[in-house]
């Protein structure tokens, strides 16, 4: 895996591999200096500036810097490869978690409220689904066989909400339906018991929607979300996260992605204490592409994170990811982690994928983890790029010497930066609705 | 006609090692029409100055006072300074991240004017300057600075400068870090603009090249935070024979 060899914390630069932004503690302006100026690079335990230093002893049979394989007691082994991870509907087949896991080392566990461990009991939160009347809408119990054919749970929390749902919503859009309007899917959330939820959305072939799941209330959530995009269908999954300030919501969203298809996924996170969301795109078919957007701010101590794989399993498919976020307050803290895999088949795969973060005030913390896997030479294209960037008192320095009042300068500075993902949504009012949101996150942290 | 006056003015820095002062009584007096260059070795106080004037927030006013048409500018935020026709061309003008260029400026002047300029007008103008300045057009859709060179980045403040016309006009080391083609660019965007006559301009600068371009007409050498000497385009012709040695030599025994 073209996981990271190296670190650096540097405003404004471009870098690859894994990045850790951390706004000034201490509060001292970083005055006089032209922007760009390089700090040293953070140590990481294990790596040198040579790459990763190898434990000595070994015997050559093993693959590289890992333990064997072993079942039992065996120190946790990260998989060779992202396709390689663990997938079951079984909760057995998922150990408890301890948080040092690779895929859950930046969730703080504690705060989970217990979807990790508790039986999920509590009640689901309501759904109403409305706005296009060609769209079929179903409530089915759990036995129904189509729940289960898109998506196999990648994480406990994923299969305890797979063990857990009582009932799911399924949304089919019949084949070569044009869905007359946008479909909302209104989830509220009124109690903190925690719950499992599972919905279904079906774009059958040639069809075309836009699917929005808007979230709110109060939660403690452990949701499924499973997608399929039929051969040819054009499907936009809009996931908005507006959850009251104590919600604690843990979403799996995966998409199985047809032969010359369609999909974009959007994923919008402002309220909630913690929300984790899973989204993943899986090719199965040749000629398709995938567009994945988001858009996160974070407050003061709420915790947004975003994992994503995009899944070249086949040849010829397209895929471009672009997340951004703004951070204000100490401890809010986000987490971008990117995986991108190209396997042997997928010939032809071209693939670009973006974190950008702004970090607004001191204390806040940003992750950005962009890993690229490939397995085959024979492709197009594959990139991706994170940059963490801090607005300091020096870009304010240059917007108010231009005469642009300090609150405007804030503003102009925030909004730019987050309007490139909100205009991907292409539902005017929602835009709209999302525009005003994030000037409340802005107002609310006093800028 | 306007005047932008500064008298007397201490200005002090805080740093790990306490308070520093660096500027100590600096008298200056600018009117519409004038062009003032500011020579100086380095560490002599010439960018604090600049920086002063467009009230950066690492520089302390001690004493004495700037004033623009006798309003008291140091008691004015720096977007208020910008408003009252204070422009400062930065050494170092830094990556504003998420802000197009097109935006940017078309916030500044409509914060500027108190009032959005006319769209169809504002665009033609803004092509043009950045023609003049040969500053390529896709350049408007990129962030501010964000991965201009440094030239790019002198040339893109001098288009603000056209584009915002200030009535005076702080030019920060503009030169420094440009190629002689470069220079020449820059040095005319100053020009044209100056030449309408509605603009004072304080050219500050280490070296005397620019003012082959950018004719002073009056020149103050800085040293150890004071004017050591002033003349007008004769002392630079001076300067540039000699060098600062004569200056920071006396300054050396004097301390």
């Amino acid at each position: 895996m073209a996981e990271t060899t190296h670190t650096e914390i540097s405003p404004d630069t471009t870098l690859e591999g894994e990045v850790t932004a951390i706004g000034d503690l201490d509060g001292k302006a970083r005055i006089g200096a032209p922007s760009g100026t390089g700090e040293r690079p953070a140590a990481i335990d294990g790596f040198t500036e040579e790459g990763e230093s190898l434990p000595g002893g070994d015997d050559g049979t093993g693959q590289l810097g890992f333990k064997k394989h072993s079942h039992g007691n065996a120190p946790v082994v990260p998989e060779a490869s992202r396709g390689e991870r663990r997938r079951s509907f079984d909760l057995a087949d998922f150990p408890t978690l301890t948080g040092l896991e690779e895929d859950w080392r930046f969730t703080p566990l504690k705060r989970l409220r217990g979807l990790h461990t508790d039986a999920l009991s509590g009640t689901a939160p309501g759904i109403e689904v409305g706005g296009a009347g060609n769209v079929t809408v179903e409530t089915v119990g759990r036995g129904d066989a189509r729940l289960g054919s898109a998506a196999t749970p990648e994480d406990r929390v994923s299969a305890a909400a797979w063990n857990a749902f009582t009932e799911a919503t399924v949304i089919t859009i019949p084949k070569e339906t044009v869905a007359d309007g946008e479909v909302m899917v209104k989830v509220t959330g009124s109690t903190s018991e925690a719950a499992a939820q599972h919905i279904l959305i079906h774009a059958e072939a040639f069809s075309k929607a836009v699917v929005v799941l808007d979230h709110s209330g109060s939660v403690t959530l452990a949701q499924n979300v499973e997608i399929i995009v039929g051969d040819g269908a054009q499907l936009t999954v809009v996931s908005v996260q507006e959850w009251d300030d104590d919600a604690v919501h843990v979403s799996s969203q995966q998409a199985k992605v047809g032969r010359d298809a369609r999909y974009k996924h959007v994923v919008v996170s402002l309220g909630g204490d913690l929300v984790r969301l899973t989204p993943s795109s899986i090719f199965t078919a040749t000629g398709a592409e995938v567009e994945m957007y988001g858009l996160y701010f974070a407050d003061a101590g709420q915790h947004l994170e975003q994992r994503l794989l995009v899944d070249h399993a086949v040849p010829n498919c397209k895929s471009r990811v672009t997340y951004k976020g703004a951070l204000q307050g100490v401890d809010a803290h986000t987490v971008w982690v990117g995986d991108v895999l190209i396997r042997k088949a997928a010939e032809g795969t071209d693939t670009y994928e973006t974190n950008r973060n702004l970090i607004l005030t001191d204390g806040a913390r940003s992750d950005s983890v962009p890993n690229l896997e490939i397995e085959t030479g024979l492709i197009e294209g594959a990139g991706h790029a994170s940059a963490t960037g801090r607005f300091d008192d020096e870009h304010l320095f240059y917007l108010m010497a231009r005469g642009i009042p300090e609150k405007a300068a804030r503003r102009l500075v925030v909004r730019g930066f987050l309007t490139e993902v909100i205009q991907q949504i292409k539902v005017p009012a929602l835009e709209e609705r999302l525009s005003e949101s994030v000037e409340r996150e802005l107002a609310a942290g006093n800028l | 006609m306007t005047t932008l006056a500064i008298k007397d003015l201490y200005v002090s820095i805080d740093t790990e090692q306490g308070n520093v002062p660096i500027l100590k009584g600096v008298t200056l007096t600018i009117n519409t029409g004038e062009t003032h260059a500011i020579m100086g070795p380095n560490g002599s106080g010439k960018s604090t100055l600049a920086s002063t004037i467009a009230g950066h927030p690492r520089y302390k006013v001690d004493s004495g006072s700037i004033t623009l048409d006798g309003e008291d500018v140091l008691s004015m935020s720096v977007d208020e300074r910008a408003r009252a026709g204070l422009f400062l061309a930065m050494q170092y003008p830094v990556e504003v991240p998420g802000v197009t260029m097109t935006n940017f400026l078309r916030t500044a002047k409509t914060a500027l004017d108190g009032e959005a300029p006319s769209l169809r007008h504002w665009t033609k103008d803004v092509k043009t300057a950045m023609a003049q300045l040969r500053i390529d057009a896709d350049f408007a859709q990129r962030n501010v600075n964000e991965g201009f060179s440094g030239g790019e980045k002198k040339r893109v403040e001098i288009l603000q400068l056209e584009l915002f016309r200030p009535k005076f006009a702080i030019l920060d080391e503009t030169d420094s870090g440009l190629d002689v083609d470069a220079l020449k660019v820059v040095s005319e965007g100053v020009n044209r603009e100056h030449s309408k006559g509605e603009m004072g301009t304080l050219l500050i600068t280490h070296y005397t090249r620019i003012l082959r371009y950018i004719k002073p007409d009056f020149v103050h050498v800085f040293v150890a935070g004071r004017i050591a000497e002033e003349g007008g385009p004769e002392l630079a012709d001076r300067l540039e024979e000699e060098g600062y040695d004569r200056f920071t030599a006396q300054s050396a025994v004097e301390a």
